[in-house]
């Protein structure tokens, strides 16, 4: 028996038991993963999830969701199902990350000489 | 009548026009097909209620009208100048969207009729509402094209729900009173002009969803004398409702 309230459940219709129900093209929406973008330029932040029934309806409903609030100057949205990435067990190939400091970008004395730049402009 | 009343009495209806289909697409908060759609036609209800208090502001800076909240909520369906279209309710999801669709096609219009208006005021309206109209109308376009284009019952209905809008809609275009005043002034083109405009730019949408655009043979008149369906009394008993508790009260 189901009681949802939800109408993209009850139009599944899942208490008609005939064994087997076919999902219609276009009747399974999907999710789109929505990037922010702060001012042009400007790298685009992953900021959340919409649901739509495709990309076009995605960047719509994701400007209301996620561009109505504070600066906004551009947004993406790509289908969540078209990101690949690793599985979760392949996190041990980073770590040993840690490990190599040799990598990290430090030790460079840029400071120096952004000081000296910021002291010659003033 | 001066030209000043003419140019009021344009303000004061476009202005109830946005105040009222602003409130009837804000009754179907919380109640959307889905939370996405939901958020968005919420938010663009928010807009109209914003573009309709510029309009009343409009009023009380440069007519000497009363404050924009009195003015909003302590009138009574006579004196309102809303088409009927803006006042029915809000019926069928498919009829809201409809609405939507023909409603911000139209104010797209007016609006960029009133850029180019002699009186300022309306030029530096119409430059901040610019950005919202885009979205609102781009939003329109998408569903309507959505729900045309996803099978035989859903096309339908979308039919149905603009055969039943089309001469309502008709009535956003009632001729205001002396508004050649405004013509030979050019504070705005006129209405015959904007429906022309309008069907212009609601027609290629309408193709490429497949809808058939219905003959204007009746359009719905009298929201701009006054005359109202017994729908807008009921909306503004329960828009002003708190409001009216205590009009002075400070919010």
């Amino acid at each position: 028996m189901n009681d949802s309230l939800d109408p993209r459940v009850n139009r599944l219709r899942l208490d008609k038991n005939d064994g087997s129900f076919k999902v219609e093209e276009g009747e399974n929406w999907n999710v789109f993963e929505v990037f922010h973008q702060e001012k042009r330029g400007a790298h685009h932040e992953h900021v959340g999830c919409v649901h739509a029934p495709d990309a076009n309806l995605a960047l719509i409903f994701a400007k209301e969701q996620f561009g109505r609030r504070k600066k906004c100057v551009n947004l993406w949205v790509v289908r969540s199902a078209d990101i690949l990435a690793f599985d979760l067990e392949d996190e041990d190939m980073f770590a040993n990350n840690p490990d190599k400091t040799y990598r990290d970008a430090s030790g460079f004395k840029v400071m120096e000489k952004i000081n000296k730049f910021k002291a010659h402009t003033k | 009548m001066q030209i000043q009343q003419a140019l009021q009495e344009l303000i004061t209806k476009m202005a109830d026009d946005e105040l009222v289909i602003g409130h009837r697409n804000s009754e179907w908060t919380g109640l959307g097909p889905v939370m996405e759609e939901d958020i968005a036609f919420s938010s663009m209800a928010q807009d109209k209620i914003g573009h309709a208090l510029a309009l009343y502001r409009l009023l009380e800076e440069h007519f000497g009208g009363t404050d924009p909240d009195q003015f909003a909520f302590l009138r009574n369906a006579a004196d309102f100048r809303c088409c009927h279209f803006v006042e029915m309710p809000i019926g069928s999801y498919e009829f809201s969207l409809m609405r939507h669709f023909l409603f911000d096609h139209a104010e797209t219009v007016r609006y960029q009729a009133l850029a180019l208006s002699k009186f300022a005021p309306f030029q530096h309206l119409a430059g901040k509402a610019k950005g919202e109209l885009k979205y609102h109308t781009l939003h329109a376009d998408a569903w309507i094209i959505q729900l045309c284009t996803a099978g035989k019952d859903s096309r339908e209905r979308m039919q149905a729900a603009l055969d039943n809008s089309f001469q309502l809609a008709g009535g956003i275009f009632e001729p205001g009173p002396a508004e050649e005043l405004l013509i030979a002034e050019e504070i705005y083109p006129g209405e015959s002009a904007l429906y022309k405009q309008w069907l212009s730019h609601i027609s290629p949408v309408m193709e490429k969803a497949g809808l058939v655009l219905p003959e204007m043979t009746a359009p719905v008149y009298g929201g701009r004398t006054g005359k109202h369906t017994p729908y807008l009394q009921q909306l503004l008993n329960e828009m002003g409702e708190v409001f009216r508790l205590d009009p002075e009260a400070t919010w």
